[in-house]
C-alpha cells in the first residue's frame, strides 16, 4: 500500500486529536494575533455610535444555545456599546429558547456599564412567530407583548414610555442564528423602512452581502470572529477576541489537510491506484 | 376537496395582502388582531410538536424497543422541566433557570461543537479538485479559512481586503440571483396556495 | 453558575464528546436528556410567554369587555383545534386551524418577498455604475447576476450563447459556495472553541476568564 493510499485510510480519531489540540493549546498559550476590524463590522459599529443620546434601539437575540458561542459575545458586546452610548435599548427573542441566553446577556451588559432595568432597558421576553411579531410591531407593541419578561404590564416601565412601534424605534438590531434575518430585512427594513443592523452566525454572513449594497442592512457582524472584531472595536478583550488564535490555528489544520488529501489523491491517481479514498467518507471507526 | 378550510385560507390571505396596501390605521389594527392570533396559534402548533415527541417515546417505552430506557429519560425530562416551568416560571432565579443553564446549553452547544470535529475529517476525505468548478470552490475556501482570520493576515497583509472582495463581487452577485430566485418561488407558491392551487398542507381526505 | 452546576455542565459536556471515540451509552443518555429538557424549556416558555399574557390573562384580568374576551378566544379556539390533530380522527377540525395560520403566513410571504428579496434586489442592480474600479465591480456582479440566473433558468435547454451564459454563472456560484464552506468551517470551529473554554475555564480553571 502507498503512502498516499495509508494517509487517506487514516483513521478519523486521529484528525480528531488534531483538531483538539488545535483548539486547546492555543486557548491555554495564546499569542493574541492581531485583529482587523473589517468594513461591514466597523459599518454596524459606526451606525450605533453615531446614534444621539437617548435614542431607542430594538435588539431582538434570535438566537438558542447551539450557536451562543458566535452570538452571545457579540450580543454582549453590541449592548455594551449601546448602554456607553447612553442609549436605550428594548430587548426580546423570538426563540423559544432563547430566554435563558438573552436574560443574562443583557443583565451582563448593563452591570458592566452601570446600567439599571426598566429606566435604560428592558427585556420583553420571548414571542412566537417570526413575521408575525416583526409585523405586528409595526402597529402596536404592547398588542404583541401586553407584559415584559418580567410580567410588568409595559405601561409602567420608563423606557417605554412613549414608545409602541416601529416609528418610536431609531435603530433595529437583529442577532440571529436563522431565518429571522430575511423577514427582519423584509418587515423592519423594508416595509417599514427602520435602520438595520444585522449580528449572524459565519454560517449565514455571506448570504446578506446583497442586502449590505441595497443599504437594506447598515451592518453585518459575521460569526464570533466579527464579534472578536467588534470587542477590539471596543476595545474589551471578551470570549470571542480570546478565542481567535484558536480559530487560526484550527483554519491551518484544515487547510492543511485538504491540500494534504488533494495531494494523495494525486499520488494515487499517478500511481494508477485510482482515486477513491480507503473507507467511507468519514474513514475507518 | 376541503372546500371550508381553502376559502379560510383564500381570505386570510387575500385580506393580509390587501392590508399591506391600506396605510389607514383601522386597516392596520384589524392587520395586527390577525397576525396576533397567528402567533397564538404558532404557540398551540408548538404544543402539538411536544405532544407528538411524548407519542414517540411512549410508544418505543410500551413496546420494548431497542433503548427504550433512554425514552424514559426524555419523556421525565420532558414532564419534570414543563411543570416546574409552567409553576414557577423560567427566569433567573428558577430552578428550570438553573436546568437550563447547566443541562440545555452545555448540551446544545456541544452537539453543534461535534461538527467541527466531522467537518474537518469531510474535508480532508472529500473535498478535491476534480475539475475546474470543484476547483474553484476548493481555493476559495481555503481563501476564506485561512484570509479571514487573524493568521491570513500575518502571512499577507492583503488577505482581509482580497477576501472582503471576493465577498463583495462574485459571493454577492450569486447569492443575489439566489435571493431573487428564492422571492420569485416563495411568491408564486404564496399566491397558489392563497388561489387553492396548491393544497398538499391540508393532508389526505379521510 | 455554581459548581454543582459547572460540574454537571461539564459532565454533559464530555459524554456528547464521547461520541467523537464511538456511539456509547453515555452520549445516547445525554441526547435523550436534551431532547426532554428542550421540549419542556420550550413548552414552558410557550406557556409563560405567549398563553399566559396573551390567552389567560385577558380572561382572567377581569378589564377585557365582551369584544376584547372574544377576540382572545377565538384564536385559542383555533389553536385548541389544531391541538385535535393528536387523534387521528379529529385531524378535520384542525384542518380549519392550519387553514388559517397558512393563510397568515402566505399574505405576509408574497408580499415581504416581492417588496424585500425581488424588487428591492433588482432594483439595486438597475442602477448606474460607480467610478473607477468601481464601475468594473459593478459590472462583475451584474455579469455575475445574469449568468447565474442564465443558470437557474431550465425552462430552455443549456446550448449555444444560454449554455455559455450558464457556465459563467457556475463559477459564481462556485466561488460563493466556496465562501459559504469557509465561513460554515469558520462557525463549526468557533462553537467548538467556546465548548473548550467552558472545560479549560469554567470548570478546569486552567485559563483566565471574563470580560475585560
Amino acid at each position: 500500500m502507498s503512502w498516499a493510499r495509508r494517509l487517506l485510510g487514516v483513521d478519523r480519531r486521529i484528525i480528531f486529536i488534531f483538531i483538539g489540540l488545535g483548539t486547546a493549546v492555543p486557548l491555554l498559550l495564546p499569542v493574541n494575533l492581531p485583529i482587523t476590524v473589517t468594513p461591514r463590522v466597523e459599518a454596524a459599529y459606526q451606525t450605533i455610535d453615531t446614534l444621539p443620546e437617548g435614542s431607542r434601539v430594538l435588539i431582538s437575540m434570535d438566537y438558542e444555545p447551539d450557536t451562543m458561542a458566535e452570538l452571545q459575545p457579540m450580543s454582549i458586546a453590541i449592548m455594551r456599546h449601546c448602554f456607553r452610548k447612553n442609549l436605550k435599548v428594548i430587548g426580546m427573542t423570538l426563540y423559544p429558547a432563547g430566554p435563558g441566553l438573552v436574560e443574562p446577556a443583557m443583565r451582563i451588559a448593563a452591570e458592566a456599564e452601570g446600567k439599571t432595568r426598566n429606566v435604560d432597558y428592558v427585556f420583553l421576553g420571548y414571542k412566537s412567530g417570526f413575521q408575525t411579531v416583526m409585523i405586528g410591531l409595526g402597529e402596536s407593541l404592547r398588542q404583541q407583548y401586553p407584559v415584559d419578561f418580567y410580567r410588568t404590564p409595559l405601561d409602567s416601565i420608563p423606557v417605554l414610555r412613549g414608545v409602541d412601534s416601529y416609528a418610536q424605534i431609531d435603530l433595529v438590531v437583529n442577532l440571529t442564528a436563522s431565518s429571522a434575518a430575511d423577514y427582519w430585512i423584509q418587515f423592519a427594513a423594508t416595509r417599514y423602512r427602520k435602520k438595520l443592523v444585522l449580528g449572524a452566525t459565519a454560517v449565514m454572513a455571506t448570504d446578506y452581502y446583497p442586502y449590505l449594497s441595497s443599504r437594506q442592512l447598515l451592518g453585518l457582524v459575521g460569526g464570533m470572529k466579527g464579534a472578536a472584531e467588534y470587542e477590539k472595536r471596543m476595545d474589551l478583550f471578551g470570549d470571542a477576541r480570546r478565542g481567535m488564535d484558536a480559530q487560526s490555528l484550527v483554519h491551518v489544520i484544515i487547510a492543511i489537510l485538504v491540500i494534504l488529501g488533494n495531494v494523495a489523491l494525486l499520488a494515487m491517481q499517478r500511481s494508477g491506484e485510482g482515486g477513491g479514498p480507503a473507507g467511507p467518507l468519514g474513514g475507518p471507526r | 376537496m376541503y372546500l371550508g378550510p381553502v376559502l379560510v385560507t383564500f381570505a386570510v390571505g387575500a385580506a393580509l395582502i390587501a392590508l399591506f396596501f391600506i396605510p389607514h390605521h383601522q386597516a392596520q389594527v384589524v392587520n395586527a388582531e390577525i397576525l396576533e392570533w397567528a402567533t397564538v396559534v404558532y404557540a398551540f402548533a408548538l404544543i402539538l410538536g411536544s405532544i407528538s415527541l411524548w407519542n414517540t417515546h411512549a410508544r418505543k417505552v410500551r413496546n420494548r424497543i431497542e433503548g427504550w430506557p433512554f425514552s424514559l429519560v426524555t419523556m421525565a425530562t420532558l414532564v419534570t422541566v414543563t411543570g416546574l416551568g409552567v409553576v414557577q416560571g423560567t427566569g433567573e432565579g428558577t430552578v428550570v433557570y438553573a436546568i437550563y443553564q447547566s443541562v440545555n446549553a452545555p448540551l446544545a452547544s456541544t452537539m453543534f461543537a461535534l461538527l467541527a470535529f466531522f467537518i474537518a475529517s469531510a474535508a480532508f476525505r472529500a473535498f478535491r479538485a476534480r475539475n475546474l468548478e470543484a476547483t474553484l470552490l476548493l481555493v476559495t475556501a481555503v481563501l476564506m479559512m485561512i484570509g479571514r482570520v487573524s493568521i491570513g493576515e500575518f502571512l499577507w497583509p492583503g488577505f482581509p481586503a482580497f477576501t472582503e472582495w471576493l465577498l463583495d463581487v462574485p459571493n454577492l452577485a450569486a447569492k443575489r440571483a439566489i435571493a431573487i430566485g428564492v422571492g420569485l418561488g416563495a411568491v408564486s407558491t404564496g399566491l397558489k396556495i392563497i388561489l387553492g392551487i396548491e393544497r398538499s398542507y391540508l393532508g389526505r381526505s379521510n | 453558575m455554581i459548581d454543582v452546576q459547572t460540574w454537571i455542565a461539564a459532565f454533559l459536556t464530555l459524554c456528547v464528546f464521547s461520541f467523537l471515540y464511538r456511539d456509547n451509552p453515555f452520549y445516547r443518555f445525554a441526547e435523550h436528556l436534551f431532547v426532554g429538557a428542550a421540549a419542556g424549556y420550550l413548552l414552558a416558555t410557550q406557556y409563560q410567554n405567549v398563553i399566559r399574557p396573551n390567552v389567560i390573562g385577558p380572561l382572567t384580568s377581569g378589564t377585557a369587555d365582551a369584544q376584547g374576551i372574544l377576540l382572545t378566544l377565538l384564536p385559542a379556539m383555533l389553536g385548541i383545534l389544531l391541538l385535535l390533530r393528536v387523534h387521528p380522527r379529529l385531524v378535520g377540525p384542525a384542518r380549519w386551524a392550519l387553514a388559517f395560520y397558512v393563510g397568515v403566513y402566505s399574505g405576509i410571504a408574497v408580499t415581504g418577498y416581492l417588496q424585500a428579496q425581488v424588487l428591492a434586489q433588482i432594483a439595486d442592480t438597475v442602477k448606474p455604475f460607480g467610478e473607477g474600479w468601481k464601475a468594473v465591480d459593478s459590472a462583475l456582479i451584474l455579469v455575475g447576476l445574469l449568468t447565474v440566473l442564465a443558470y437557474f433558468f431550465f425552462s430552455a435547454p443549456h446550448t449555444g450563447v444560454h449554455g455559455a451564459g450558464a457556465r459563467v454563472g457556475i463559477w459564481f456560484l462556485m466561488v460563493a459556495f466556496g465562501a459559504s464552506f469557509g465561513y460554515t468551517v469558520m462557525a463549526r470551529v468557533s462553537l467548538l472553541i467556546a465548548r473548550v473554554q467552558f472545560l479549560l475555564r469554567d470548570w478546569l480553571h486552567w485559563i483566565p476568564g471574563g470580560v475585560s
